[in-house]
């Protein structure tokens, strides 16, 4: 691997540029390739450009077999993300084990007595109000929104700005009874069974999970199960 | 079995090849290009090392790990990339295998 190679690839990381690493597996040729544009497909066969898109898309490495040979597409993707709303007990758990599963995590809540530095450590806290938060933070196809307030005033304007973007989770706490005045008050709002299927609700895998680190681990696990197998 | 690149933010392969070699520091890396059966990383991963043996990520459950340093302090000696293949069938050729009966193909490049 070039050193010139490798520092632009980690300012692509750095920058959150989705960017593929090819490598000729008989040669050692390497170069960058991106979502976008023809940028480092010079001198590389036409399937290796297209392809590349794919294994961006996909998030998933890959090898082409080309007339000089196989190569090795290998995806860096920038880090997926969660949006906890609601700086609560089961937050405090979820925000860790999120973090190592290799998601960027910010918390948000506008009650400050609960978002504060002391019970969240190295996550990124926002004390905006959910719906002003949310139109910051545009979550996209590698976001996961979960809502964990049970409040309605903060929990309602975080799902309806979740629904409204393409994120590949959303999670929102509540019992049935809660999750079912919550869906009928989007529905007021407008959105269709349909829309509003994209809710996990109650949220988690249901494994019996009774403490907040364990309502955490089932909360992940659904996030995992709908980014993994749901997308394959 | 899901096959994606999986990398933790804790674990900055990229990141410490770049450091270790502003260090002024001879390093390589091993990256998964292809798996077969019940293999413990998915292709795309990859496993960091540097002159003294350091490492940094993986490229198995910790199976064949000892031997890809091996050749990766060879490919920091000659700069020649190499393309290496682990499983039950070549065991002992290897010396090394993988117990979980599955095959993995790792390709090894020296960071210039």
């Amino acid at each position: 691997m070039d050193r010139a190679l490798l520092a632009q690839l980690n300012a692509d990381r750095a920058a959150k540029v989705p960017v593929a690493v090819a490598t000729n597996l008989k040669s050692g040729a390497q170069t960058l390739l991106y979502l976008y544009g023809k940028r480092g497909a010079n001198g590389w066969p036409n399937q290796v450009a297209e392809r590349a898109r794919a294994v961006l898309v996909a998030d998933k490495a890959e090898t082409v077999e080309t007339e000089d040979g196989p190569v090795f597409l290998n995806p860096f993707n920038p880090p997926l993300r969660l949006i906890a709303v609601g700086a609560v007990h089961i937050t405090q758990a979820l925000a860790p084990m999120a973090s190592l599963a290799g998601y960027a995590v910010t918390v948000v809540d506008p009650r400050r007595t609960f978002a504060t530095e002391s019970r969240f450590p190295d996550v990124v806290l926002s004390n905006a109000w959910p719906d002003e938060a949310m139109a910051g933070l545009k979550p996209d196809l590698r976001t996961a929104v979960v809502t964990l307030t049970h409040d309605p005033k903060l929990d309602d304007p975080a799902l309806d700005a979740a629904l409204k973007s393409d994120a590949f989770y959303i999670g929102s706490l509540g019992s049935k009874k809660t999750h079912n005045a919550r869906l009928e008050r989007l529905r007021r709002a407008g959105f269709s069974d349909n829309e509003l299927a994209r809710i996990h609700g109650p949220v988690g895998l249901s494994i019996g999970a009774k403490s907040p680190a364990e309502i955490a681990i089932s909360i992940l696990a659904q996030m995992t199960q709908a980014l993994r197998q749901e997308a394959a | 079995m899901t096959t994606a690149t999986v990398t933790t933010a804790h674990e900055d392969i990229l990141g410490q090849l770049a450091a270790w070699r502003e260090a002024g520091k001879k390093c390589a890396v091993a990256t998964v290009v292809e798996t077969w059966g019940s293999a413990p990383r998915p292709a795309g991963s990859q496993l960091g090392i540097d002159e003294t043996g350091a490492i940094i990520g993986s490229v198995s459950g910790g199976c064949v790990e000892g031997a890809v340093v091996q050749e990766a302090l060879e490919a920091m000696q000659d700069g020649k990339p190499r393309l290496l293949e682990f499983g039950v069938s070549n065991s002992e050729a290897w010396e090394v295998g993988l117990a979980c009966g599955g095959k993995i193909r790792i390709f090894v490049e020296q960071v210039e």
